[in-house]
């Protein structure tokens, strides 16, 4: 058993052993869970992939003479600023103003929410261009100017929904090619894709909410974070394994960092043909080593994670929560699975590389000290479901 | 004589589209043309990407021959270009590249590599890719 206070001292001293969710395993059949328990600290999770609920606010600081923001754009795409007079929040999939969308179908979406908030931590300057009814302490009704991240007094990450905690394998039964948030799926179950890290993924490996909860420090595209509340769509109560692995998406992750600390190379706008524009994300979430339990989650395989099959063609779509089969990311990084004695290719939209990578970079931080763990002020609720959106006449 | 099989790229500026190289190339010079991909529009510039099978003799008076219209030969053949620093490794394109010019190298790492001599252009990965890393110069 361990504390946190016991693993930070280590981690300040620099003596903390830290291995990554993808070496943990074969370390533990070596040494076995009791000695591997006492010996291991932390192990690092990681992610990266689109995540559509994704955003950010920014501050501008206030012009001369000052304005009382009701409209705005940045590069074009617009941002929400019915919040104080210069605060926006810039949403990553939000279309450039202008952009055809699917009038021209598939569309391309080449730009939108996601690719500013890309530019924007690799510093490039971005022109905002915003509109006021005119006040009397807000004079001024429209301003067009550019800015870098440097200028804004505050640049911050909010997402409202990362890291779900396991996720649909898309696949596509109908007679014609679709265009989805989960890539293009080719008709007749030609090919189906993925978007999980599967075993380095952070909810994964900490699949009953043990040590992530609300206040838990994360590496969010290389900024030190935090997770702020459970993500939206949380649903804690779900169909799990033996192991506690959920069987579908289950908990997700609000996350908020300062994007002025943040890596460019982990903050990248997503375009997806006939679907539209998202952000793809890197994150990062370390797991203290409290006990032997806890360790054993850890060491989930690709192969221990259920992934369920689902017609995106018809299922999905018309919400029947139907699951067409069910196979397992060992299988599914093959690269190929077997449906129904059909060979189908698969394809990944989660980059096990990127998280690869983030569990290395933030094993480094806690080894060097210059990351330290913080313990939830509340866990991640285990006893909620996701509800419906029940569609009712006004009454 | 031993043969080999080079991919190459034409460049055709302005007005030197009208002549019948490809047949001559054939014809002429004994060479097996497979052609990748084409732009080659009377009054505009023009590009051919192919693949020329034949001795080294051969393929070498073929490439002085088009070099006779003006024609630009870049021998690397890069009409489909690979930026590593906009991929993200995810793997995404991997299924749509039906040569396996994009492809998972490692297993373990998951790291997507580009194999330039197996692409033929199909341009699939440019439709697919989400981070904008597949590029044609044409």
């Amino acid at each position: 058993m361990k504390t946190y206070e016991q693993i930070n001292d280590r981690i300040s001293s620099g003596k903390a052993v830290v291995l990554t969710a993808d070496e943990i395993m074969d370390y533990v059949d070596k040494k076995g869970l009791a000695a591997a328990a006492q010996e291991v600290d932390v192990v690092t999770t990681a992610t990266f992939g689109p995540m559509c609920s994704s955003g950010c606010f920014l501050n501008f600081g206030h012009s001369k003479p000052k304005i009382r923001i009701s409209e705005a754009w940045v590069q074009d795409v617009l941002v929400y600023s019915g919040v104080a007079a210069v605060d926006v929040y810039l949403g990553a999939t939000q279309l450039r103003h202008g952009d055809p969308a699917n009038m021209y179908y598939p569309g391309e979406f080449r730009y939108g929410g996601g690719h500013v908030i890309e530019d924007l931590v690799a510093g490039k300057s971005l022109q905002l261009f915003a509109l006021s009814y005119g006040t009397d302490c807000y004079p001024l009704r429209e301003l067009r100017t550019y800015f870098t991240i440097k200028d804004l007094n505050q640049a911050i990450m909010v997402n409202p929904r990362n890291c779900y905690q396991n996720y649909n394998v898309a696949i596509n039964r109908s007679d014609r090619t679709i265009y989805t948030y989960m890539g293009r799926l080719e008709p007749n179950m030609k090919n189906a894709n993925y978007c999980s890290a599967g075993q380095l993924s952070p909810l994964l490996n900490d699949p009953l909410y043990e040590t992530i909860g609300v206040g838990t420090r994360v590496w969010l595209a290389g900024a030190q974070g935090h997770v702020y509340a459970e993500g939206t769509q949380h649903a804690g109560l779900c169909e799990r394994t033996a192991d506690g692995i959920p069987t579908g998406g289950a908990g997700t992750l609000a996350l908020t960092a300062d994007m002025k600390q943040m890596r460019a190379e982990f903050v990248r706008g997503v375009s997806l043909r006939g679907y539209g524009v998202s952000l793809a994300l890197g994150v990062g979430v370390p797991i203290p080593i409290l006990n032997e339990r806890i360790l054993k989650y850890t060491c989930v395989r690709d192969r221990d994670i259920p992934a369920p099959l689902i017609d995106y063609g018809s299922d999905y779509p018309q919400n029947t929560g139907k699951v067409i089969a069910r196979t397992n990311y060992e299988e599914l990084r093959r690269g190929e699975i077997t449906i129904g004695g059909k060979t189908v290719e698969v394809g990944s939209l989660s980059s096990y590389y990127k998280a690869l990578e983030i569990a290395n970079l933030l094993a480094d931080e806690i080894r060097r000290g210059d990351f330290l763990l913080a313990q939830p002020s509340a866990p991640l609720r285990a006893d909620t479901k996701m509800k419906p959106l029940v569609r009712r006449e006004p009454s | 004589m031993e043969m080999i099989t080079q991919k190459l790229m034409f460049y055709f500026p302005k007005c030197e589209c009208e002549k019948p190289i490809i047949y001559h190339l054939v014809k002429d010079h004994g060479l097996i043309v497979n052609v990748f991909r084409a732009k080659v529009t009377p009054e505009e510039e023009g590009y051919l990407v192919l693949d020329v099978t034949g001795t080294p003799e051969q393929i070498q008076s073929g490439i002085d021959f088009v070099k006779t219209f003006r024609v630009t030969v870049n021998y690397s053949g890069k009409g489909v270009t690979w930026e590593e620093q906009r991929c993200t490794h995810c793997g995404y394109c991997v299924p749509y590249c039906p040569t396996e010019a994009l492809r998972l190298d490692n297993p373990a790492t998951r790291r997507v590599i580009f194999d330039e001599s197996k692409c033929i252009e199909c341009l699939a990965c440019i439709r697919v890719c989400p981070f904008g890393a597949c590029a044609s110069v044409f």
